[in-house]
């Protein structure tokens, strides 16, 4: 017992080690092919192409492209709200014990998830065609009893409403797996406790399962919000007036076809680096309470990155 | 008004084929403490979660201050209650679990007030100085605004009696809220518990912790296979067990 020292020998702290690394020549080789193609790629571009620059920062601001800019945003974020909406519906059905609303729900994933976005956008600007003539009046109302308005498919379904019908049923078809995911990763205790406090379904539900399960739903909700900012392109099929169909819209005027395709390319970048913003936040807001570190900022995480230290 | 808090006649509960609880009879008096005691896989757990419907009883009749438990009786039949009416019942029967299971996205404050505002429907201030007085109660005045990860198993076990004592309860299940601790956190949580127990709430404890029952409890009941194999004051059943599976277990666990 007395030979055991408990104290520290030294109250100094040693000097660092002082080593030659060792020389990594392979990854120097590697580091220079690529460099030289990139290299060579960026030339060709800059110098030796026929790209017209000035085309790119004449029609970037173009007001026929930054309204149909407004419009992405706005179909975008429509049917986003729509998909996440039938998105929670969805799961919660497909997680009830009754084996209609489990069946019902299986179905709309199948058929939603399992046909091209293309075609269903198409079909919902069509659908006036499977209403009767003379009229296409869509009878809506109660199922099998009297309907309560008649409106005119054609002019209640616009080539706004077939593109956000779309996007968003399409889309909820995907959140409703993501949100499946999310109900399912919060652990039975938590229900439990919930219940054991007296708490009715609708609000365990809403209090204790959805807030947690936010946390792992998000993520996949932000890969979906950023695939809807440019699926709003699929639009162009029905003459939406989109980024992509205003681009070629103006190409076919002038055939500068690949500096529009740059130019809307750059505003879709804009649109989804504000998605990843946007998605930062949520997150930080969402992982409350799951770990003693979680106040770095943004700020402190990029220098935190910048000094190899993560 | 009955003295009888908890009564179980012939409780049965079976998962397919495998039967857990093959008859349990016992009664707990308003105001006293039972201590369950028993081997893992004994029932003991599984016969906790029965009186508050966690689980549904397959036989016998349970039931608590003199109601049945997930039914309602009338010309001879039984019929199930629906879901708010087990909601009603159970807000009267607090519950603490073996994994704390609080709330991890609201603070200590927060996991107990939300109950309260929410089925009791008290006003945020009523609800706050409620949780207030008894995280103080239970020795954690300063985490009021602390989240659970940020506290210590023994704290979130605290806070998590807490959360069950907001609604008023007047029954308190705890599933063997010590044994998910580390050795040095046990005695603050068992501190609570003695308190609580001296205040008069009636208390069923699943546990291990032999000293803990022979102190606090009025009757210890030992399980095993899923029935009672002895019950009775603490003295008589830790002290003088008659049947040999009871000697065996106390052996092993003391």
């Amino acid at each position: 017992m007395g030979d055991i020292e408990l104290t520290p020998s030294s109250p100094e702290r040693p000097d660092d080690i002082k080593a030659v690394p060792v020389r990594r020549y392979g990854r120097w080789i590697a580091a220079l092919i690529v460099l030289l193609f990139s290299a060579s790629f960026v030339r060709f571009v800059i110098a030796d192409s026929a790209m017209k620059w000035n085309i790119i920062g004449q029609y970037l601001f173009d007001p026929r492209i930054t309204a149909a800019v407004v419009r992405v945003v706005y179909l975008a974020a429509l049917s986003m709200v729509i998909g996440v909406a039938l998105g929670v519906i969805l799961a919660v059905m497909r997680l009830s014990p009754s084996p209609i609303l489990k069946t019902v729900s299986w179905i709309y994933i199948f058929v939603f998830r399992g046909t091209p976005l293309l075609v269903q956008i198409t079909f919902w600007y069509n659908i006036a065609a499977l209403f009767p003539l003379p009229h296409r009046l869509i009878d809506i109302g109660i199922p099998f009893g009297p309907a309560l308005v008649h409106p005119n498919a054609n002019q209640l379904i616009t080539i706004f409403v077939a593109a956000v019908l779309g996007l968003g049923f399409n889309e909820g078809a995907y959140m409703a797996e993501i949100v499946r995911a999310g109900i399912i990763s919060v652990p039975e205790g938590q229900t439990e406790a919930a219940a054991s406090l007296g708490m009715s379904r609708l609000q365990i539900m809403r209090r204790i399962v959805l807030p947690q399960a936010m946390r792992v739903i998000l993520p996949p909700t932000g890969n979906e919000f950023i695939s809807m900012l440019k699926n709003t392109s699929l639009a162009q099929v029905i003459a939406y007036a989109e980024l992509y169909f205003v681009a070629e819209d103006i190409a076919s005027v002038n055939f500068d076809v690949p500096q529009l395709l740059i130019v809307i390319s750059i505003w879709y970048l804009a649109l989804t680096s504000v998605a990843y913003v946007g998605q930062y936040f949520l997150e930080r807001k969402a992982g409350q309470g799951y770990s003693r570190s979680q106040n770095a900022t943004m700020r402190e995480r990029w220098l935190a990155v910048g000094s190899g230290r993560r | 008004m009955s003295d009888v808090m908890v009564r179980a006649e012939g409780v049965h509960k079976r998962y397919g084929a495998n039967e857990v609880l093959r008859g349990i009879t016992l009664s707990v008096n308003r105001g006293q403490v039972m201590c369950l005691l028993g081997p893992s896989g004994s029932g003991k757990s599984t016969f906790l979660r029965c009186i508050n419907h966690l689980e549904q009883i397959n036989a016998g009749r349970l039931s608590v201050d003199g109601e049945l438990v997930g039914y309602r009786e009338g010309n001879g039949k039984l019929y199930e209650l629906h879901e708010r009416d087990v909601a009603r019942k159970r807000r009267e029967i607090g519950m603490v679990f073996q994994s704390f299971n609080l709330f991890p996205h609201m603070t200590a404050l927060e996991n107990v007030t939300l109950a309260q505002t929410q089925v009791l429907k008290r006003s945020r201030e009523q609800a706050d100085r409620r949780a207030r007085e008894l995280l103080d109660r239970v020795g954690l005045t300063d985490k009021c605004d602390q989240h659970p990860v940020a506290l210590s198993g023994g704290q979130q076990q605290r806070v998590a009696i807490a959360r069950a004592l907001a609604m008023d309860p007047k029954l308190m299940l705890f599933d063997e809220p010590t044994s998910a601790l580390d050795p040095e956190l046990v005695g603050d949580v068992l501190d609570v518990m003695r308190d609580l127990a001296k205040s008069g709430m009636t208390m069923i404890v699943v546990t291990h912790e032999i000293g803990f029952a022979r102190e606090v409890a009025d009757t210890v009941v030992f399980m095993d296979g899923g029935v009672v194999v002895e019950s009775g004051p603490p003295a008589e059943v830790l002290g003088a067990p008659k049947h040999e599976r009871t000697r065996s277990f106390l052996a092993k666990v003391l």
